[in-house]
């Protein structure tokens, strides 16, 4: 049982509860694969989508979720709305609630605003990016698929690639993964791994050939090109070569291996297309996944009871 | 506090005879479908399925069917259902749906089935069958096939305990509110 208002972190959660999310999004993707993808489970909730950084597909993927749990969604886009006259964030999320929103989905730049709004709303918070926090969807759809393709997750050995530090993907997932029982691997330049972070429980590898090797998964994380003149790392090129997924690579991995990326991609810099639309690659089911995932998200919340 | 209504014995008989009174009154198997309502109803889809197969020498398509989403009291349980598989192995446009659950009370759960079934498809009629009716009724909804009808009162509550489950097969009754009230939905 999820007797929670909001989804702030996988931090919060207990393994437990995770796997209860993921056995909930099994039968939300038994949905999604109907004709009729929509059920009428939430049929009068409003679900407000407040993002204050860009993304298509994570906001796309909370809209359809929450529309095919039969809730009505307002999308309230930063440039568009009353936050470029200088509203405050309070503000603009009571505003929001006032409105009559049960789900408010809140991106931001700042690590923490989902949690300071959770505090001052009745509505439920959904953390769907902050900052270099967590972005605890994300890491909920990629154990959804790494399970449903592998059977299982405890014992499966996770490589994480690329910009580690300014990912909250990455953090989202090695909270996510240590708890259901993976081991985890960190690979990338030590400017992109803080050292603090093996105190995590995960091993640090500062060479691709090595980390790679016997993995079960392999995931690579999108090189954040607005940081690319920050001096984390000297081009794209040097990244590219040195970190970036090749056939040669991958086949470092165990035989079964899958490659998973949670977009959006740059293809030829973190990974070329032969494998981003290779066999291996699970980079669409992701996608997919993620709308389930959500879906169960919402219906667990909406059974907080005060 | 319980009292035993039916024993292993009593629900294979009334199973085998409910399996008789559905071929009976379809004519055969043709154009058939059982649908178990999960999670009880699921394993009695499967047992009446596997007398079918037996009398009839035939195959006949069975499903499960979860209502979680379909409920009507979702925003005053104390908490979310759990979520399990719907899966149907046919497409049920045009056939005859035989809806299948252990305890028949208030309706609704049946009438959350019966919306659920209808989001799959069209199907050219819906049955039920229930292995205890023990009145109560908050909707207009009546069985087609029931195995044994109990008059209860309010207080008590009935529960449908099963092998697949890890119980001994028995239907017992219970004076005070226990586990089994999750079945009035």
């Amino acid at each position: 049982m999820l007797n929670k208002k909001d989804l702030l972190g996988i931090k919060e959660l207990s393994a437990e509860e995770i796997i209860l999310i993921l056995d909930t999004a099994g039968g939300f993707r038994d949905v999604l694969g109907r004709d009729i993808k929509k059920v009428p489970t939430l049929r009068g909730k409003t679900t407000v989508n407040l993002f204050y950084e860009p993304s298509t597909r994570t906001r796309t993927s909370f809209e359809l979720a929450a529309k095919r749990l039969s809730t009505d969604v307002i999308n309230f886009s930063v440039p568009t709305s009353s936050v470029v006259k200088g509203e405050s964030l309070i503000d603009t999320a009571l505003t929001v609630q006032a409105l009559g929103a049960d789900f408010i989905i809140i991106r931001h730049s700042s690590s923490g605003v989902p949690h300071l709004l959770a505090k001052k709303l009745r509505a439920s918070v959904i953390n769907a990016g902050d900052g270099i926090n967590e972005h605890p969807t994300q890491a909920l759809l990629d154990a959804f698929t790494i399970r449903e393709k592998k059977g299982k997750i405890k014992g499966l050995l996770i490589a994480i690639v690329g910009d580690i530090a300014h990912s909250r993907v990455a953090k989202s997932n090695i909270y996510s993964l240590t708890k259901l029982g993976a081991g985890i691997r960190l690979i990338g330049p030590p400017t992109l791994i803080p050292s603090e972070i093996a105190g995590m429980g995960v091993q640090v590898f500062h060479n691709m050939e090595e980390g790679l090797k016997g993995v079960d998964v392999l995931m690579m994380l999108r090189i954040q090109m607005e940081r690319q003149d920050k001096g984390f790392f000297p081009s794209t090129e040097e990244y590219s070569r040195n970190w970036g997924l090749t056939p040669d690579r991958v086949a470092l991995a165990k035989d079964d291996a899958i490659v998973m990326h949670p977009g959006p991609m740059n293809r030829g810099i973190e990974i070329v297309s032969e494998i981003a639309d290779g066999p291996r690659s699970v980079i669409l089911e992701q996608v997919t996944n993620g709308i389930a995932v959500r879906m169960a998200v919402m219906y667990l919340l909406s059974g907080f009871r005060r | 506090m319980h009292k035993e209504l039916m024993n292993k014995k009593d629900i294979d008989r009334a199973l085998t005879r409910m399996a008789h009174e559905i071929m009976e009154r379809n004519k055969g198997i043709k154009k058939l479908c059982l649908v178990g309502i999960q999670r009880g109803g699921v394993y009695l889809a499967e047992r009446l399925a596997a007398k079918i197969r037996q009398i009839e020498k035939k195959e006949i398509p069975v499903g499960s069917l979860d209502i979680a989403f379909y409920r009507d009291d979702l925003s005053i349980r104390k908490e979310q259902p759990l979520v399990r598989r719907t899966e149907v192995p046919c497409e049920i446009t045009g056939l005859k749906v035989i809806l299948v659950d252990d305890v028949l009370f208030t309706g609704r759960s049946i009438r959350a089935a019966m919306d659920a079934l209808t989001d799959l498809g069209r199907p050219a009629a819906i049955q039920l069958m229930v292995l205890i009716d023990r009145g109560h009724r908050e909707l207009p909804i009546k069985a087609d096939y029931v195995g044994k009808n109990i008059p209860t009162a309010l207080s008590e509550t009935v529960e449908v305990q099963l092998k697949e489950e890890g119980f001994e097969d028995r239907v017992i009754l219970m004076k005070s509110a226990g586990k089994a009230v999750e079945h009035a939905q």
